[in-house]
């Protein structure tokens, strides 16, 4: 089975930076941008290695902000 | 071809929410909008706001509001519902508003079956006026008014308004949820659609406790907030639903 590809866009300047994205993210590729300061104070949320990305929506799923949209490829 | 599997809901505004950073309202404002919009109530849904840190869901759901006195949500939501019966009313209430100040009227709303849906978040702590000690604040945590822990043997213990409201006959739907991790969260959004719906068909009174943390008030990051509440709440507010009289019965 070909392995589900996804691709997450996350709008930084909305982010709070509370982390709770990154710990439910099953390949674990979601992490803060420490060389970043968004438009509130806060290290925003970002992607390290999209191509990992599966599409399940957990991290979108956890965000109090609501500031992660998420596309899955369906074949 | 990629397809969105997940956008903001329409049943949100675009407005920044105020709540401190990892704070779970966010989370639960989110799941009653999705919940309005796929059931397609958004322009007849009213709800009404509490007084607390979510008195602002007003300015953040896409649906009409009308802000009641501390604790008078329910009694409130009930002049509106008997006077527009066509409308979806629910209320929005922390456990400072609900447990406490308010408890005379949501005990008399679930007596009286009225046909509201009651969305109650429960993080066990006042969060707005600065973590004083709740009703619903556990033995041994720490509060700001209750500052070496909460002694059962000087302030009792927890209410577990639940619990306490399924004993009412006329309440029709009661469950509790947590939002701790990705897989509670959907079923707590499944939870509060069966409480929406309940009331669409013109069943009686359903509410949804939903567990959740204050991380500012509670002294712990958002992350460290979600593991206390998997650890210490849970055990004490069991998951799960408490009355739902027509399925069982």
């Amino acid at each position: 089975m070909a392995k589900a590809k996804g691709r997450v866009t996350i709008d930084g300047d909305r982010c709070k930076g509370c982390e709770l994205c990154t710990r439910v993210c099953p390949v674990q590729i979601v992490v803060m941008d420490s060389k970043r300061i968004n438009m509130k104070g806060f290290h925003p949320a970002m992607v390290t290695d999209m191509d990992k990305c599966i599409g399940c929506a957990n991290c979108a799923t956890m965000c109090p902000d609501t500031v992660i949209k998420v596309e899955r490829e369906f074949n | 071809m990629m397809k969105t599997v997940f956008d903001r809901t329409k049943g949100l505004t675009s407005a920044t929410m105020h709540y401190c950073p990892g704070c779970t309202h966010g989370i639960v404002h989110r799941l009653v909008a999705e919940v309005l919009e796929e059931l397609d109530v958004l322009d007849r849904s009213i709800m009404v706001a509490p007084v607390g840190c979510s008195t602002f869901i007003y300015d953040y759901l896409n649906c009409d509001a009308q802000q009641a006195a501390h604790g008078r949500a329910p009694a409130v939501a009930t002049g509106i519902k008997r006077v527009r019966p066509e409308s979806v009313v629910f209320t929005y209430q922390g456990d400072g508003d609900l447990a406490s100040i308010g408890t005379a009227e949501i005990v008399h709303a679930a007596m009286r079956g009225e046909r509201i849906t009651v969305i109650f978040v429960n993080n066990a702590i006042y969060g707005m006026t600065g973590g004083q000690m709740a009703p619903t604040t556990l033995a041994g945590q720490k509060a700001s008014t209750a500052p070496l822990g909460r002694d059962k043997s000087h302030h009792g213990m927890p209410i577990r308004i639940s619990e306490m409201l399924a004993t009412l006959d006329s309440a029709r739907f009661i469950e509790r949820v947590s939002v701790h991790d990705p897989a509670h969260i959907r079923k707590a959004k499944s939870a509060i659609k069966k409480a929406f719906e309940n009331q669409i068909s013109g069943d009686g009174f359903s509410m949804v406790e939903v567990l959740s943390t204050c991380p500012t008030n509670w002294r712990m990051t958002p992350v460290e907030a979600l593991g206390w509440l998997k650890d210490n709440m849970i055990p004490y507010y069991p998951l799960g639903n408490i009355r739902n009289p027509k399925e069982v019965g």
